[in-house]
Parts: C-alpha cells; sequence; structure tokens
C-alpha cells in the first residue's frame, strides 16, 4: 500500500524524524491560509507548494492544463501559493511514473522553503537475497535511485540490518562518514538514519525513501521528501496506516475485488481471464499475448473460491469496458471443477454474457465439471488444455471483429 | 530415489485442529504419507482424524513422543513465522510453510532464528513437496504424481500443477515435486533444490519454474551454467506483467526495472535451459532438453 508525501512526513515526525514544517491543503483558500500561517511561524516568504500524488517524478512533471507548471514550486507570498494551488487542485499531473494519463492532483501540501546546502538519498527497503533490511545511502540526492544505481553503482552505500540486533550505531556512522559528512552534522544524519530504521520496522513498511535528505546551510539535516510504502500482509496490524488509504489513488475495480479477497490487476488489454493460483493466472496473461491478443487482467480467485466469489469475480472482470472475451482457466487441485462450473454457469446466467468465453477445466472431477458446462444451453467454448483455450479465445474475439 | 522426503517421513502438522490443516492432513494420510502428530496449543491430549493422530501443545512434545522429522505449517499468518522458529527448536530437520500472507518483517526474523540451526525451511506460501506414491506434504492434489525421472522445482502453486500434469502425460514422471513458493524472503531456495536433483541418481531431468520479481532465478541460471550436467527445462511466468503490480504473490513485482521475465529467461536461456515458450509446453521442453 502507498501514501502521500504529507502522510509520510507525519508518520516520520511522530517517529522523531525532522522534517520541514508544511500542512496539507485540499481547497486553494486552505493553501493560502497554511502559507501565511508558515509565513509568519517562519519569517520568510518563501513557501514550496507541493502536488500530492502517488507517483513519483513530480518536480520533473507538467500539468496537462498547464504545460509550464511542474508538481512542485518554489513562490514567494501566501497569495501565489494560494494561486498555484488553484491551478494545481483538480488538475492533471503527468510525470514519468503515471502515464501519458497522468493523476488528477485532489490535495497540496505548503511547505516551508529551506536554504539547501546539500541533497542526499536515503532509503530503506528489504534485500532479497540476503533476506534482510538493508539501508542505503548516496550524494546523489534528488535523482531517481535506479538511474544512480545503473550508471554510479559505487555512489550507493549499503548496510544490511540483522534483525537480532537492529540497526548498529557504527553501521550509521559508516555511512554517514562514507557521505563525507563532518561534525554535528555527521552525528545529527547518524541519528537520522538510525530513526529511519526504526520507523521502517516499526511500521512494516516496504519501502521507506527520503530522496531528497537535505542537509541546510546551518547543517540541520531533514526530510524534503517522504515516500513510504507498507507491506501489505502486515496492515492487519496498523489500523492508523490502513486508514491513510487514499481511494482516489486507487483502481475502483481493484479495490472492489480486495472486498472479496480476489487478486486483481487492471490491464490494458480486451480479454478478460479468471485463474485460480498467481502464477499460473501470469501464465495464463502470457499465453494470451503469445497468440497475438492482450490480457485485460490479472485475476487470482485463490484456492477456496466459492461460487458467490466467483460470481464477484465475473462482475469485476465484466465492468472493463474494454472486454471483448473472457478466458476462464482453472487446474482444480482441492478446488473441485464441478464447483467451479457450478460457479461459473450460475455467474453467467446472473451477470449475462455479452462476449465470447471459454473455459478450461483441469484437475479434480474434471469430467464431471466438463459435462456440466456442454450440458448447460449457455454458449460457453470449453478448450481442453491452457493452449487450446487460448488459442480458442483469441480467434473468437478475432472474428468478431 | 527421491529428495527430501519419502516412505520414512514421519509427518507433524501444526494448526491440525483448524479447517485446512485438518483437511489437507486428512489428504496426506489418504495418499500414505505417515502422519504421526498434530500440534494445536491449548488442544493437547486429543486424537483427530478417526483417533489415528495424537495432538499435542507443543512441538518439542510432539516430536519427543511421536520421531516426528517433518513438519507443515497450517497457521494463520500472524503466528506463522513463531510456528517455523518453534519447529526449528523443536530441531526438526525439514519445515514446510504453507501458510500464506506472513508479513515480511516476521519471516526476516524466522530466517534469522533458522540461521546456523539444521532445520530446512520450504516456505511460507508454497504448495509444498511431494514425492510420488510415498510422501505428500502440503495441499497439492496428489493424484496428478506419478514416479519418475524428474524434479520440478517452482515457485507457483497451480503453474507447478500444470507442469506435474504434463511430465505425468508424457510418461516421466516426478522423482520429487517442491513449491518453494511465492514470497521475497523464504527458506530453500531454486539453488538448494537443483542441487538436490543434481546430485539425486534417480532424477534424469530438472523442471524449474520461475516467475517475475527478485533475481533468484539468475542466481539458479548461474549455478546451472557452472554445475549442473542433467538436461534442465524452464518456464518463468509474467512476461506480460506490468512494473509496479503486485501479481498476486507478494514476491511477484518488478521493482526499480529489476526481475523482469525477459533478464530471467536470458540468463536461463545462457545456462543452457530449454526454455517452455507457453506454460502448456513445459513437459515438451522437458522432452527436448533430454534429447540433446
Amino acid at each position: 500500500m502507498k501514501i502521500h508525501e504529507h502522510q509520510g512526513k507525519e508518520l516520520l515526525r511522530a517517529e522523531g524524524v525532522p522534517v520541514p514544517l508544511s500542512k496539507v491543503a485540499f481547497t486553494a483558500q486552505e493553501a493560502q491560509a497554511a502559507a501565511a500561517e508558515l509565513i509568519e511561524k517562519t519569517g520568510s516568504e518563501v513557501v514550496v507548494v507541493k502536488a500530492q500524488i502517488h507517483a513519483g517524478g513530480r518536480g520533473k512533471g507538467r500539468f496537462k492544463e498547464h504545460p509550464d507548471l511542474g508538481g512542485v514550486k518554489v513562490v514567494k507570498g501566501a497569495d501565489t501559493a494560494g494561486e498555484i494551488a488553484k491551478q494545481m487542485l483538480g488538475s492533471t499531473l503527468v510525470t514519468i511514473q503515471t502515464g501519458d494519463e497522468g493523476k488528477k492532483v485532489q490535495r497540496v501540501l505548503i511547505e516551508q522553503g529551506m536554504d539547501i546546502a546539500k541533497e542526499l538519498y536515503l532509503g530503506a527497503t528489504l534485500d532479497r537475497a540476503s533476506g534482510r533490511t538493508t539501508i542505503m545511502a548516496s550524494t546523489e540526492g534528488g535523482t531517481e535511485i535506479e538511474e544512480v544505481a545503473e550508471h554510479s553503482p559505487e555512489k550507493i552505500l549499503k548496510e544490511a540490518i540483522d534483525p537480532a540486533i537492529g540497526l548498529g550505531d557504527f553501521q550509521a556512522r559508516k555511512l554517514a562518514y562514507g557521505l563525507g559528512l563532518e561534525g554535528k552534522t555527521a552525528r545529527a544524519f547518524t541519528k537520522f538514519v538510525a530513526k529511519v530504521a526504526h520507523a521502517y520496522d516499526q511500521l512494516d513498511c516496504s519501502l521507506l525513501e527520503i530522496n531528497p535528505l537535505v542537509i541546510t546551510g546551518d547543517g540541520q539535516v531533514l526530510a524534503l521528501d517522504a515516500k513510504a510504502n507498507f507491506d501489505d500482509n502486515a496492515l492487519y496490524r496498523h489500523p492508523d496506516v490502513e486508514a491513510l488509504r487514499d481511494p482516489d489513488e486507487e483502481d475502483a475495480a481493484e479495490l472492489e475485488a480486495k472486498k472479496y479477497d480476489l487478486s486483481y490487476v487492471n490491464l490494458d488489454g480486451n480479454i478478460g481471464c479468471m485463474v485460480n493460483g498467481a502464477g499460473l493466472a501470469m501464465a495464463t496473461m502470457d499465453i494470451i499475448k503469445h497468440f497475438g491478443a492482450e490480457p485485460a487482467n490479472f485475476l487470482d480467485v485463490g484456492g477456496g473460491a466459492t461460487a458467490e466469489r466467483v460470481t464477484q469475480a465475473f462482475k469485476i472482470i465484466t465492468s472493463d469496458p474494454n472486454l471483448e472475451g473472457i478466458l476462464v482457466n482453472i487446474f482444480g487441485g482441492i478446488m473441485k471443477c464441478d464447483t467451479i462450473a457450478e460457479g461459473v454457469l450460475t455467474a453467467v446466467k446472473e451477470v449475462g454474457l455479452k462476449v465470447p468465453l471459454v473455459v478450461r477445466l483441469e484437475g479434480t472431477n474434471v469430467q464431471l465439471g466438463k459435462k456440466m458446462i456442454e450440458e448447460s444451453d449457455l454458449d460457453v467454448v470449453t478448450g481442453d488444455s491452457l493452449r487450446d483455450a487460448a488459442q480458442k479465445i483469441v480467434e473468437l474475439v478475432k472474428a468478431k471483429k | 530415489m527421491s529428495v527430501l522426503v519419502d516412505k520414512n517421513t514421519k509427518l507433524l502438522v501444526q494448526g491440525i485442529t483448524g479447517k485446512t490443516g485438518m483437511f489437507h492432513a486428512s489428504k496426506s494420510l489418504e495418499y500414505g504419507t505417515q502422519v504421526v502428530a498434530g500440534v494445536t496449543p491449548g488442544k493437547g491430549g486429543q486424537k483427530v482424524l478417526d483417533d489415528r493422530v495424537p495432538v499435542y501443545d507443543t512441538v518439542a512434545d510432539a516430536v519427543a513422543k511421536t520421531g516426528a522429522n517433518a513438519s507443515v505449517i497450517f497457521v494463520p499468518p500472524p503466528f506463522a513465522a513463531d510456528a517455523i522458529m518453534e519447529a526449528a527448536d523443536a530441531e526438526l530437520p525439514l519445515i514446510v510453510c504453507i501458510t500464506e500472507g506472513i508479513p515480511v518483517n516476521d519471516m526476516i526474523r524466522a530466517k534469522r532464528y533458522l540461521e546456523g540451526r539444521n532445520s530446512r525451511l520450504i516456505g511460507p506460501n508454497c504448495p509444498g513437496i511431494i514425492t510420488p506414491d510415498q510422501c505428500r506434504i502440503g495441499i497439492m492434489p496428489g493424484y496428478i504424481h506419478k514416479p519418475g525421472k524428474i524434479g520440478i522445482v517452482s515457485r507457483s502453486g497451480t503453474l507447478t500443477y500444470e507442469a506435474v500434469h504434463q511430465i505425468s502425460s508424457l510418461g516421466l514422471g516426478q522423482t520429487t515435486a517442491i513449491g518453494i513458493g511465492g514470497d521475497p524472503v523464504n527458506g530453500t531456495n531454486f539453488i538448494d533444490c537443483i542441487e538436490l536433483f543434481n546430485e539425486d541418481p534417480a532424477t534424469e531431468g530438472i523442471v524449474m519454474i520461475g516467475e517475475i520479481g527478485g533475481s533468484a532465478e539468475e542466481e539458479a541460471a548461474a549455478y546451472i551454467k557452472a554445475n549442473v550436467k542433467k538436461p534442465v527445462a524452464g518456464f518463468i511466468a509474467g512476461v506480460t506483467a506490468p512494473p509496479g503490480k503486485r501479481m498476486g504473490h507478494a514476491g511477484a513485482i518488478i521493482a526499480g526495472g529489476k526481475g523482469t521475465a525477459g533478464d530471467k529467461l536470458e540468463a536461463m536461456r545462457d545456462a543452457g535451459v530449454e526454455i517452455a515458450v507457453t506454460p502448456s509446453d513445459i513437459g515438451e521442453a522437458m522432452v527436448k532438453a533430454m534429447k540433446n
């Protein structure tokens, strides 16, 4: 799960990580008031208006409606801040991570301007090879860490955390001095890293990225940005984090699927897939592509699919306006094929069927399942193998065009 | 011959009194597996499955009383990592964790706990391990497996069944099939299994089934290139998966441009692995690899 920058900063602030003064605003009036408040507190006219969307690359991004405006704007005075917020709110920001369609901005963060002497990178994430949380730090702040990793990997310092001990002070010092920091700045950075590592662990993050982390002219260390992703499997123990979910940033069909414990990802193609098991679901998408068509979604109904869940899965698949065909691929292990057939037939009767449907069943009670589908008066085509089923649905969709 | 499990394996089921644990314990019994004990804290002293399987409060107690030498875990996600550590504490040589949805931080700690101990963990979030006609540990449909000469290792559940089914239909059969699971932090990896199959005289060919995310397949490919003379066939799921989206499994995600199917396929081809172009070609790819 992802959250907004302003939410990430609130969580960091609560963990004792220094962040600049800021306030979120949902309207231009709120933005103007927040800016006025900041200016009074700091005595500086400089404030930053930052568009809040889940995608990165906001600074270099551009608004569709305002081609000269990026997602992060430094301004002077509360009135200007209000005007910029007015342009951003309700407009669509396109960044390298949003795709061409962009993302509508619904909230902005009003933040104090900082006197930046140095921009660094700090991140924490799982290193799968070692099975440990790893802290990464780099002098190349402000740029995408993937780019740094590709072009100058030697500029990324890494420290793996032993879960039995936590991040050692010595590790934080290695990073601080490795980055070339000195004196009180090095000490402030060391404390900063320890708190970030602690927050990552306590909040069950899957990624916690401070990019840039800034050193100010007077040697303070602050999180100028905050990107926090969370381990979905651990959300049950963080209702406070779950409450930060922004439905505007998530796909409606994917949210609906989550309610029914279905694992669903919306894609750009036209052939809907319903499969049991994540690996087989991906493989089913791949074979559709192999035969020259594009999958409309990834959908894993899971091992314990009931007729009701199959019906829900169908409703979600058929809600896709681009849908031109459906492929059901079930390898029944413990799940019986006749149960699946019953679920599919019930679903088709309830939801209706406007596009071709091919069903491939294999595994437990396969004969019974196939018989039920063949004997129904519904227009359902059966496939004998995954290859056969994939070819049939691709041909049927092409024939209809 | 086989690897890791056979007819002498004595299985203990953690979470046996739960619905899933009970169902699959009964399926394993039916398959002929020696299911010698169950563990559910607070339910010790009972006997379940027609009085055939005694239940204990702790794994240590169950091992002491029954001589169990493998455990399968059907404990809910919040308690599963603890169950893994309990099994390791009882010095069980093989621990198979079926549970899906364990928090990553819990698994990081459990994996650390296993360091320096003699327990091997398979999973979590996996279908389990099976040696046809001898021992079934997990949730796979037993009947699709046939005794034979192919070792199968896979990150996916139902896709493993697809491969097993094809290998059985072609008359090759399996020595042992292992599902290592789709989580980012797990126990036994591809290399461990490939090494076991490579050393098992009965295994004449190896099928490896990977998916997007991480770099375990690339590492396995490097191992194969350096060490394996037996024919290997492979398939990678997720050629069409978009970056940044979790495809069901917690570990199946292309992050920061890493872990794409293309990179994995390239590494495997370079190692001489016969690639199945579609999931329907896994069996045929194995046959082809064995002819070469």
